[in-house]
């Protein structure tokens, strides 16, 4: 059964501008799905619109065959989808421990024992609670940002680019850390930029281009399918 | 020496009306932070917390104390209505920040018709003995009533802190006011919150409308004539930094004191006196001075 559907989406920010036009995907539960495509493919819109975040005109997501096609934000996290964007995915006058707090605002039961299990994934930030999130580097925002999507322990993780703007030794890390979310139970949704990596530890990738998905394929297929290769993933790795 | 001793006086006055300016830049700073609305009618909430305390007090014979907080709390549940119908719609219909600030000066002109419907235009005061005097020594007094205005602030402007700091819906707030939709998406209550930050913002106006009316006489312009020291205040703060527009306000209150200081002791001099009517324009001198020069405020402020 799949956890999350999407079926023939399309959704735009202005009226008559369409951005995702008919998008189709399907996640497994406990399956890594990367979804890939050139700058402006509508990527992130796709994340953004199965979040409750843009405008729906046609078509249906399902989270548990549930229709969840429209609904705002906070009852995605209700029902265990939690989504960290591309930028601004802080609080940065918030602290560390602050931020994770926020994180579980809907359920915040056994609040030191959830944190605990952030910083024991994150042990960086566990050694800086009490520092405001504006004053951390790249990469602890972003693991920062992960960390507060885990609070609510969600069944669905939709991550969008969680490696840009990282020096690449800090994207070795945060694949890493995702590889790590992914084997503790949690289904994600992996949006990159750094495609090879992604499809490398994805069971199931996307093309997107023009607000539609051209290919889709397991990681390893995309990897050797040659006009996937020519198009997106470029020469170098 | 009199000067130094005028100036003192000043400053200890400067002081008392600043604390004042605080409690109604707390609200404004907070609103801007949090609801992204610069509140044009907010010094009309200060009026209209002042006059319901005078309707309970002298009207209704209360005493003191509680006729404040009935006029904090009826001013809290308008600021609740008027999000209701006001900004509510205004919000889902996305309306830009300047629509807003135009909507606000609307609900300004109402608030203010508002009391002159009810109250009529002539300068009031609550029914009290006359404050006595406190002396400080060294030529040196403060009312009592200045002295309570300057209590009450303080308690307000600590309970806030707790609020925001120690409070799991004050950290919200902050939350928010650092990106409504981050913490959309994060599953914080973001309609909770508004209202939560417009009980405050109506509460802390109606407690310095309510300090205002204790030191001074109570007219229906009274608020609508403080909003330029409150902008400053705030502006001076860092908009959208609390404790920002706090520090703002005692500085805008003690320039405001300071700036028109005369002592008889500068003789002939005393003609280039700044008469005390430009104490507004000191105000409004500070803001332009500091959008010129430290547009950012002298303290951080929310982030856009
Ligand atoms: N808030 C918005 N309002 C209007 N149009 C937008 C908005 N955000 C994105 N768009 C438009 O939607 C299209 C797709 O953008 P999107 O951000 O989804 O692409 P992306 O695949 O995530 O790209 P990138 O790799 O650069 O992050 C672009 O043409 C963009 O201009
Ligand atoms: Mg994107």
């Amino acid at each position: 059964m799949a956890l999350l559907r999407v079926e023939s989406l399309v959704a735009g920010y202005v009226p008559g501008v369409d951005i995702l036009r008919g998008t189709n995907m399907s996640l497994e539960s406990g399956s890594l799905v990367a979804v890939i495509g050139a700058n402006g493919a509508g990527k992130s819109t796709l994340a953004r619109t199965i979040f409750g975040l843009v405008p729906v005109r046609s078509g249906a997501v399902f989270f548990q065959e549930q229709n969840i096609t429209g609904q705002p934000p906070e009852h995605l996290v209700r029902l265990g989808v939690s989504y960290v964007p591309q930028t601004a995915n802080v609080f940065p006058s918030l602290t560390i421990a602050e931020n994770l707090e926020m994180g579980a605002f809907r359920d915040s039961r056994n609040l030191d024992r959830r944190r605990r299990r952030i910083y024991d994934l994150f042990p960086s930030l566990g050694k800086r609670q009490r520092q405001s999130a504006g004053t951390l580097s790249g990469g602890e925002r972003q693991m920062l940002a992960m960390g507060k999507a885990l609070m609510m322990e969600p069944q669905l993780l939709i991550l969008d680019e969680p490696s840009a703007a990282l020096s690449p030794i800090l994207v070795q890390d945060i694949f890493r850390l995702i590889q790590q979310i992914h084997a503790q139970g949690t289904t994600i949704l992996l949006v990159e930029q750094n495609a090879r990596k992604a499809l490398a530890i994805a069971q199931k990738g996307y093309v997107m281009d023009g607000g539609q998905e051209h290919f889709s394929g397991t990681g390893i297929e995309l990897l050797h399918h040659p006009e996937v290769v020519a198009l997106y993933l470029g020469k170098k790795g | 020496m009199d000067w130094v001793t005028a100036l003192l006086q000043a400053g200890i006055d400067g002081v008392s009306f600043g604390a004042v300016l605080a409690l109604g830049a707390i609200g404004l700073t907070l609103g801007y932070g949090i609801l992204r609305l610069a509140n044009f009618a907010h010094g009309d909430l200060l009026t209209v917390g002042a006059y319901l305390t005078l309707a309970f007090q002298a009207g209704l014979q209360w005493p003191l104390p509680l006729a404040m907080a009935g006029g904090a709390l009826g001013t809290m549940l308008l600021t609740l209505t008027c999000d209701a119908l006001l900004w509510a719609p205004l919000r889902s219909r996305r309306a830009s920040p300047t629509s807003l600030m135009i909507a606000s000066i609307g609900l300004a002109l109402v608030l203010r018709n508002g009391v002159i419907l009810i109250w009529g235009v002539s300068p009031q005061r609550y029914n009290l003995p006359v404050s006595p005097a406190i002396a400080l020594g060294a030529g040196l007094q403060i009312t009592a009533s200045r002295l309570w205005a300057l209590g009450i602030a303080l308690g307000a402007v600590v309970l806030v802190s707790l609020l925001l700091q120690q409070t799991k819906i004050g950290r919200a707030m902050r939350a928010v006011a650092d990106s409504p939709e981050l913490a959309r998406v994060t599953g914080v209550p973001v309609g909770l919150v508004t209202a939560i930050t417009w009980l405050v913002t109506g509460g802390l106006a109606a407690l310095s409308g309510e300090m205002l009316g204790l030191i001074t006489t109570m007219r229906p312009n009274m608020g609508w004539l403080l909003i330029l020291p409150i902008f400053a205040a705030t502006i001076l703060g860092g908009i959208g930094n609390p404790y920002g527009a706090i520090a703002g306000a005692l500085l805008v209150g003690v320039a405001q004191e300071v700036a028109t200081v005369c002592p008889a002791s500068l003789g002939s001099l005393t003609q280039y006196c700044l008469s005390t009517d430009y104490k507004l324009g000191v105000g409004l001198l500070i803001m332009v001075l500091v959008l010129l020069l430290r547009p950012q405020g002298l303290f951080r402020g929310t982030r856009a």
